[in-house]
C-alpha cells in the first residue's frame, strides 16, 4: 500500500517535472543573443624580450592550404594523435578541428591531390600513446604527424617517430626537455615554457611596472614549468608568499584568494588553462582583488570569457601566438559553429605547412621531414621556422586584452 | 541470461575434470596461442586505431595487477580500492633510480646501475620496496573490516598519487620522469637500442609485442607462485578468512598475520607490474595513477571471477581490450571510441545483475588432490 | 628535512611549507569560507551516509546525482525561468532573486531525487532481489557512475544543444557575491549567508524527518535490523526508495548552492571530486549517522581551508585524505560514532 503511495509520489514528481519543462519550453525563449557578456579578446601588442611593446609589423599573409589548386600527389595521409576523449579532450578536439579545416580547404581546391587526416585518440594517456604510435608509423600512407597534444604522451613516443623518420610537429607540447632528447623528427609548433618567461617577466617589470606579482600555476606539466620559469625571471618581484599551486580541476579557490588578498600584489599571473582560470578570476574579483590579472596562452580561449563573464574584463593574456589573421576565424566558426579555441590556429597552421610540403612534391616521409626542417613561412598564429633541435627560431610574444 | 554466460561454466566443468598433466598441456597450448596472437591477428580481433601488440602489452600488465589484486580481494577477501598506489610505487621506484630527471638517478657515472642490466636489477628492488609499502600500509589498517578497509585504502591510494604530484623536487611533479631504463636485448644495426625500445615500432613484432611476451612470461611465473600459495596452508587460511574471519580466528588461524601476507604479496605483484609499466612507457607521471584506474582494476577482478586467478586474467583482457577495440570505430556516423566508457559502464551494470559471480567463478578446491580423490571415490562406489 | 625556519611557525623545505602565521592571520576568513563550503559537503554527505546506514552500500554514483542536480537547476534557470546564460550577473532585486533560486533549487532537487530513485531501481534493486554481496554493489555503483558521466559528456550534447560536452556550461549568475558585513576579520558575503541558511534549514528538516516522522522511524528500523523491521510492518522497498530520494533531494539542493558559489562548475566531471570529499566527510563524522555526516562535512570544509593555509594550496586534497585515514585508524566508527540504527541520535 505504502509502496504504491510512494510510487505515485514518484510518478507525480516526474510528471510535474516533465510538465514544468514543457511549460518552460513554451515560454518566451531566452535571448538568442548568447555571444556572452559583450567582451572579446583583442590584440594589444607584440612585446620584445625586454617586455616592451613594439609596433606591430604589417600583417603577414598566412599560408593558404588551398595553394595554387594544381597540386597532384599520390594518396597520402597525415595523422593527428592526441586526447579526443577523456579529461582535457577539449584541447585535442580544438587541434583536430583546426587541422581538419586546413585539409578540407586543401582537398576542395586541389582535386588532383586528396590528403586524408587520420585522427588517433590517445585519451591523453602515455601508455595508450605508446600503442598508438606504432599504428601511425606502420601505415604506409601516413607521412607526417600533427601531435602529440600533451607533453607526457610526447615524451613517451618521440623515439618511435624518430626511428621511423616521420616528421612530428606538435602544436601544444610545451615541456622544454622534449627537444633535449636528440630526436631529429620532433618540431615544436609553439614556444616552450622557458622561452616565454623572459619576455613575460620583463613585461611585468618594464611595461606593467609591477612591484609585486603573484604567480599561480595549475600543477600541470604545462602550467608548473611555465610558472617556475617566470618566477625565476621575475626574481624578488614574484612574491614568495603567494606563489601558489592550485590543482587542475579545482574550482574553489577561497584559501588561495585569501592569501593573494593578504599579499596585496600589483598583478597576478595565472599559468594554466581556461577551465581553471575562469573560476579563479571570478573569485578573485568577487573577493575584492583589483590587481591586474594576466593569463598564459592556455587561458586564451573564448571559453574564458564565456565562463568568467564580467570578471574577465581587462584581463591581459600573453601568448606566443599572433592574432588570428586572415579569414581563419570566420571559416572555423562557419564549419564548427564556435570560435577557434586554444591551439586551433596551431593545428591549422601545422596542417597547412605539411600540406604545402605535399603539394611541393614531398610525398614520402624523408622528403616531408626535409621540407619541414627547411620550412620558413607565415601561419595564422606566427612565423614557422625551426632550429636544428626543433624549437621555433622566432618566439615573439603577443599580449591581448579582454575588453 | 545465465545460459548465455554458461560457456564459462561449461569451460570450468571441463577444466576441473582434467588431470594435472592435462591442465599443464592445455595451459601451455593456450599461452602459446596467446603469445602468437599479436603476430597472426585475426581480423575480428584486430584493433584499427591502436597497435594490437601495444594493447596486449597493456593487457599483460593489467593481468599481473589483476592477479595481485585477486590475492588481496578474491582470496583473502580484503576490499582494496587503492591498489593503484602499489602500481605507482613500483613504477616510481624504477623511474627514480634510472631517470635522468630524478635526483636519485643511479645510472650516471656515480651510480651503481649499468645501462645494460639497469631495468632488470630494478625489478626485484621495485617489488621489495612495494612489498614494504604494503607492509607499512597494512599494519595499521588491517584491523579494519570490510568497507572501512576499502575507504582507508582509497585514501592511501590518492595520498600516494598526490605526494608524487606535489613533491616536485623528488618526483618532478606533474612533469613526470622521462627516459626510464628498459631491458636492452636484441641490439643490432637496425635497432641500436634493442627490441624493447620504442624505436622498434615497425611491423607486428614491435616493442609492444616484445613487452607483451615479457609480461606473459612473468605472468606465468606469478601464476605458478600464486597457485602454489593457493594450495598451501596460506591459501587455505585466506579462504577461511574470506569466508568468515571470526570463525577462522576461533579455529586458530592467525588472521592478522595472514591478511598482512596477502597485502604484502599483492603489493609486490603490483610493484612488478609497475616496473613493467615504467620500462615500457619510459615515462612515469602521476596522472596515470588515479582512482578511476583503481576502480578499473577492481572491475577486472570482479568481472573475471574473484578468487579465480585465470578468470581475472580474462577479466583484465576484457577491460583493456574492449575500449581499445572501439577506438576509431564508426557506426552510423558516431565515433564509438567516444562512448567506450558508456558501454563499459552499461556492461558492468548488466554483468553484475545477471552474473555477479563473474565470468569464471572460483570453485574452491580445498583438497590438494581432489580430482584424484573424486575419481577414487567414484570407482569405489560404482 | 625542515630548514629555513623563521621561528618555528613559518618553515619551508623542498615543496612542503609550514606556515602557522598565515593561518593565524586569516583564521576568521578561512573558518567562514570553510563553513560555507562544508555546508555543501554536509548536504551531499547525508546521501552517502543514509544509503550506507540502510543498505551498507557505498553509493559511488551519488556524485553523479549531484552533477545531475546541477544540470537540472541550470536547465530550470535557462528554460523555465528564462535567464540567458551570458556570464553577466542579473540584478532583479532580493525578493525575486530568492524566489527564482528557490524554484531552481526545487527543480534541481526533483531532478536529483528522480535520478537517485531511478539509479536504485535500475541498478541496485535487481541486486537486492538476488542477495548480492557488497563488492557486487560497489562494482555496479562504479558502472553507473561511468554511465551517468559519459551520458552527460557525449550523449546530452546530441539531445540538448549547448548542454554537456567537454567544456563547462556558460554560467547564469543570479547573485553577485557582495560583502555584507565583517566579523572577526572575516568578510561574509551574501552567497555565504544564503548557503549557510539554506543548508541549516535543510539539515534541520532532514533531521526532523529522520528522527520524528514515521518514515524516519522506518528508515532507522531497517538500518538497525531489516528482518525485524519487516516483521513489524515496515515496507523495506518504501524505505529504500525514500532513503535514495532523500539523499538525492539533498544533493540537488547542494548542487544549487554549489552553482551559486562556483557558476563555472557545471560540467560532466563536476561531481566526482566533490563526491569523494563528501564521502570522506560522511566517514569522518561517522558513517550511517545523519548528524555525523553534517558535522563531518563542516569539519572537512574547515580543515581543508586550514590545511591550505598551513601547508600550501596544493596540499588541500592530501589534507582531506590524511584526515580521513587518521580518523579511520584511531576512531574507525567516526567522530560521532553510532550508526543510524542505534536510536540514540
Amino acid at each position: 500500500m505504502r509502496v504504491a503511495l510512494a510510487r505515485n509520489v514518484i510518478a507525480l514528481g516526474s510528471a510535474s517535472l516533465v510538465a514544468l519543462t514543457l511549460a518552460g519550453c513554451q515560454q518566451s525563449k531566452p535571448q538568442e543573443n548568447t555571444e556572452g557578456p559583450g567582451l572579446q579578446i583583442t590584440a594589444l601588442s607584440q612585446i620584445d624580450p625586454n617586455g616592451v611593446n613594439i609596433p606591430t609589423p604589417p600583417g603577414a599573409t598566412p599560408a593558404n592550404p588551398a595553394g595554387n589548386g594544381n597540386a597532384s600527389c599520390r594518396p597520402v595521409s597525415l595523422a593527428f594523435a592526441g586526447a579526443l576523449t577523456g579529461a582535457n579532450n577539449a584541447l585535442g578536439i580544438n587541434i583536430r578541428n583546426g587541422s581538419q579545416l586546413a585539409i578540407d580547404q586543401h582537398n576542395a581546391a586541389n582535386p588532383g591531390c586528396q590528403v586524408q587526416l587520420k585522427p588517433f585518440d590517445t585519451g591523453g594517456e602515455p601508455q595508450t600513446a605508446t600503442a598508438v604510435a606504432p599504428q601511425i608509423v606502420d601505415d604506409q600512407f601516413t607521412i607526417g604527424l600533427i601531435g602529440m597534444v600533451f607533453s607526457g604522451e610526447t615524451k613517451a613516443t618521440g623515439a618511435v617517430f624518430n626511428q621511423a623518420g616521420m616528421a612530428e610537429v606538435s602544436p601544444s607540447a610545451t615541456s622544454a626537455s622534449l627537444t633535449d632528447n636528440g630526436w631529429k623528427t620532433f618540431f615544436r609548433g609553439v614556444a616552450n615554457d622557458s622561452v616565454q618567461a623572459q619576455s613575460v617577466g620583463n613585461y611585468f617589470k618594464n611595461t606593467l611596472k609591477a612591484q609585486k606579482v603573484c604567480v599561480v600555476d595549475d600543477s600541470t606539466d604545462y602550467g608548473l614549468p611555465l610558472a617556475t620559469s617566470i618566477r625565476q625571471a621575475l626574481g624578488p618581484i614574484a612574491n614568495a608568499d603567494c606563489a601558489l599551486s592550485v590543482k587542475q580541476g579545482d574550482k574553489e579557490f577561497s584559501a588561495a584568494v585569501n592569501q593573494i588578498k593578504g599579499a596585496k600584489p600589483d598583478a597576478i599571473f595565472y599559468a594554466g588553462y581556461y577551465a581553471g582560470a575562469s573560476p579563479f578570476v571570478q573569485q578573485l574579483r568577487d573577493g575584492g582583488v583589483t590587481a591586474t590579472f594576466v593569463g598564459s596562452d592556455g587561458v586564451k580561449d573564448p571559453e574564458f570569457i564565456k565562463q568568467a563573464g564580467q570578471a574577465s574584463k581587462d584581463a591581459i593574456l600573453t601568448c606566443p601566438c599572433g592574432p588570428n589573421t586572415g579569414t581563419f576565424a570566420d571559416e572555423y566558426t562557419k564549419k564548427y559553429g564556435k570560435a577557434p579555441g586554444t591551439y586551433s590556429a596551431e593545428g591549422y597552421d601545422i596542417a597547412t605547412l605539411l600540406l604545402k610540403g605535399i603539394d611541393s612534391g614531398a610525398n614520402t616521409r624523408p622528403a616531408l621531414l626535409a621540407f619541414v626542417r627547411n620550412y620558413s613561412g607565415d601561419g595564422v598564429a606566427r612565423h614557422y621556422q625551426w632550429t636544428p633541435k626543433g624549437e621555433l627560431t622566432s618566439n615573439l610574444i603577443w599580449t591581448y586584452k579582454v575588453r | 541470461m545465465n545460459r548465455l554466460l554458461a560457456p564459462g561454466d561449461v569451460l570450468r566443468e571441463r577444466w576441473s575434470g582434467l588431470g594435472r598433466g592435462q591442465k599443464w598441456i592445455v595451459g601451455a597450448i593456450g599461452f602459446a596461442v596467446l603469445a602468437l596472437l599479436p603476430l597472426y591477428t585475426p581480423a575480428i580481433l584486430d584493433t584499427p586505431g591502436i597497435s594490437f601488440g601495444g594493447t596486449m602489452a597493456q593487457f599483460a600488465m593489467v593481468a599481473i595487477i589483476a592477479i595481485g589484486l585477486n590475492v588481496v580481494v578474491g582470496q583473502a577477501g580484503l576490499l582494496d580500492l587503492g591498489y593503484v598506489g602499489f602500481y605507482a610505487v613500483g613504477a616510481y621506484t624504477v623511474a627514480l633510480l634510472t631517470s635522468p630527471d630524478s635526483p636519485w638517478n643511479q645510472m650516471g657515472p656515480n651510480g651503481f646501475l649499468h645501462e645494460g642490466w639497469a631495468w632488470l636489477a630494478c625489478v626485484p628492488l621495485a617489488m621489495a620496496i612495494t612489498a614494504m609499502a604494503g607492509l607499512i600500509l597494512g599494519i595499521p589498517t588491517l584491523r579494519l573490516r570490510g568497507d572501512y578497509l576499502a575507504i582507508v585504502t582509497l585514501g592511501f591510494g590518492e595520498i600516494i598519487r598526490l605526494l608524487a604530484d606535489n613533491l616536485s623536487d623528488v618526483t618532478n611533479g606533474p612533469r613526470g620522469l622521462n627516459r626510464v631504463a628498459y631491458p636492452r636485448l636484441g641490439q643490432d644495426a637496425a635497432l641500436p637500442d634493442g627490441v624493447f625500445s620504442s624505436g622498434n615500432s615497425a611491423g607486428k613484432a614491435n616493442y609492444g609485442t616484445w613487452w607483451f611476451w615479457l609480461g606473459l612470461a612473468l605472468m606465468v611465473a606469478i601464476l605458478l607462485l600464486v597457485g602454489n600459495l593457493e594450495r598451501s596452508r596460506v591459501g587455505r587460511a585466506w579462504v577461511a578468512i574470506r569466508e568468515d574471519e571470526d570463525a577462522a580466528e576461533v579455529m586458530g588461524v592467525n588472521t592478522f598475520r595472514f591478511k598482512l601476507w596477502a597485502f604484502v604479496i599483492g603489493a609486490a605483484i603490483g610493484g612488478l607490474s609497475g616496473a613493467l609499466y615504467a620500462g615500457q612507457v619510459q615515462y612515469v607521471g602521476p596522472s596515470t595513477f588515479n582512482i578511476i584506474n583503481s576502480m578499473l582494476f577492481l572491475c577486472a577482478v570482479v568481472l573475471g571471477g574473484q578468487g579465480n586467478k585465470l578468470g581475472v586474467v580474462f577479466g583484465a583482457f576484457v577491460i583493456v581490450y574492449l575500449p581499445n577495440r572501439l577506438l576509431g570505430v564508426h557506426l552510423f556516423g558516431i565515433n564509438l571510441g567516444d562512448l567506450k566508457y558508456l558501454f563499459f559502464g552499461l556492461a558492468l551494470v548488466a554483468l553484475m545483475i545477471f552474473r555477479p559471480q563473474g565470468l569464471f567463478p572460483v570453485r574452491q578446491q580445498l583438497l590438494a588432490y581432489s580430482a584424484a580423490a573424486r575419481r577414487l571415490l567414484r570407482r569405489a562406489v560404482s | 628535512m625542515i630548514h629555513q625556519c623563521v621561528g618555528l611557525v613559518t618553515c619551508q623545505a623542498a615543496d612542503v611549507s609550514f606556515n602557522l602565521t598565515g593561518l593565524w592571520n586569516s583564521f576568521g576568513q578561512l573558518t567562514i569560507d570553510g563553513l560555507a563550503w562544508g555546508a555543501i559537503y554536509a548536504l551531499v554527505a547525508v546521501g552517502y551516509t543514509l544509503v550506507f546506514g540502510v543498505l551498507r552500500l557505498i553509493n559511488f554514483a551519488h556524485s553523479e546525482i549531484f552533477m545531475f542536480g546541477m544540470f537540472g537547476s541550470y536547465f530550470c534557470l535557462q528554460y523555465i525561468l528564462g535567464f540567458a546564460p551570458d556570464g553577466n550577473a542579473y540584478n532583479v532585486g532580493i525578493g525575486p532573486t530568492v524566489g527564482y533560486l528557490a524554484v531552481a533549487m526545487v527543480f534541481g532537487m526533483l531532478v536529483s531525487g528522480v535520478a537517485a530513485v531511478g539509479v536504485e531501481a535500475v541498478a541496485y534493486r535487481p541486486l537486492h532481489k538476488r542477495n548480492a554481496r557488497p563488492l557486487t554493489f560497489l562494482i555496479t555503483a562504479i558502472g553507473m557512475s561511468f554511465v551517468l558521466q559519459e551520458f552527460v559528456h557525449f550523449v546530452l550534447p546530441a539531445l540538448l544543444p549547448d548542454y554537456g560536452g567537454p567544456n563547462a556550461q556558460q554560467p547564469i549568475v543570479l547573485v553577485q557575491p557582495k560583502i555584507q558585513f565583517t566579523v572577526f576579520g572575516a568578510d561574509v558575503t551574501n552567497v555565504t549567508i544564503a548557503t549557510v541558511i539554506a543548508a541549516l534549514a535543510l539539515a534541520a528538516i532532514t533531521d526532523a524527518v529522520i528522527n520524528r516522522t514515521k518514515l524516519g522511524r522506518g528508515i532507522r528500523a531497517v538500518a538497525q535490523d531489516p528482518a525485524s523491521a519487516t516483521l513489524m510492518g515496515v515496507s523495506r522497498e518504501l524505505v529504500i526508495m525514500s532513503t535514495f530520494a532523500i539523499g538525492g533531494v539533498l544533493a540537488g539542493a547542494a548542487a544549487l548552492l554549489y552553482i551559486l558559489k562556483v557558476p563555472q562548475g557545471i560540467i560532466y566531471s563536476g561531481g566526482f571530486l566533490l563526491g569523494i570529499k563528501a564521502f570522506s566527510a560522511a566517514v569522518l563524522g561517522g558513517i550511517g549517522n545523519l548528524r555525523g555526516a553534517l558535522l563531518g562535512g563542516l569539519l572537512l570544509g574547515i580543515m581543508e581551508n586550514y590545511g591550505q593555509a598551513v601547508f600550501g594550496t596544493q596540499w588541500r586534497d592530501v589534507v582531506a585524505f590524511v584526515l580521513l585515514v587518521l580518523v579511520l585508524l584511531f576512531r574507525p566508527t567516526g567522530i560521532l560514532g553510532e550508526s543510524l540504527g542505534r536510536a540514540r541520535v
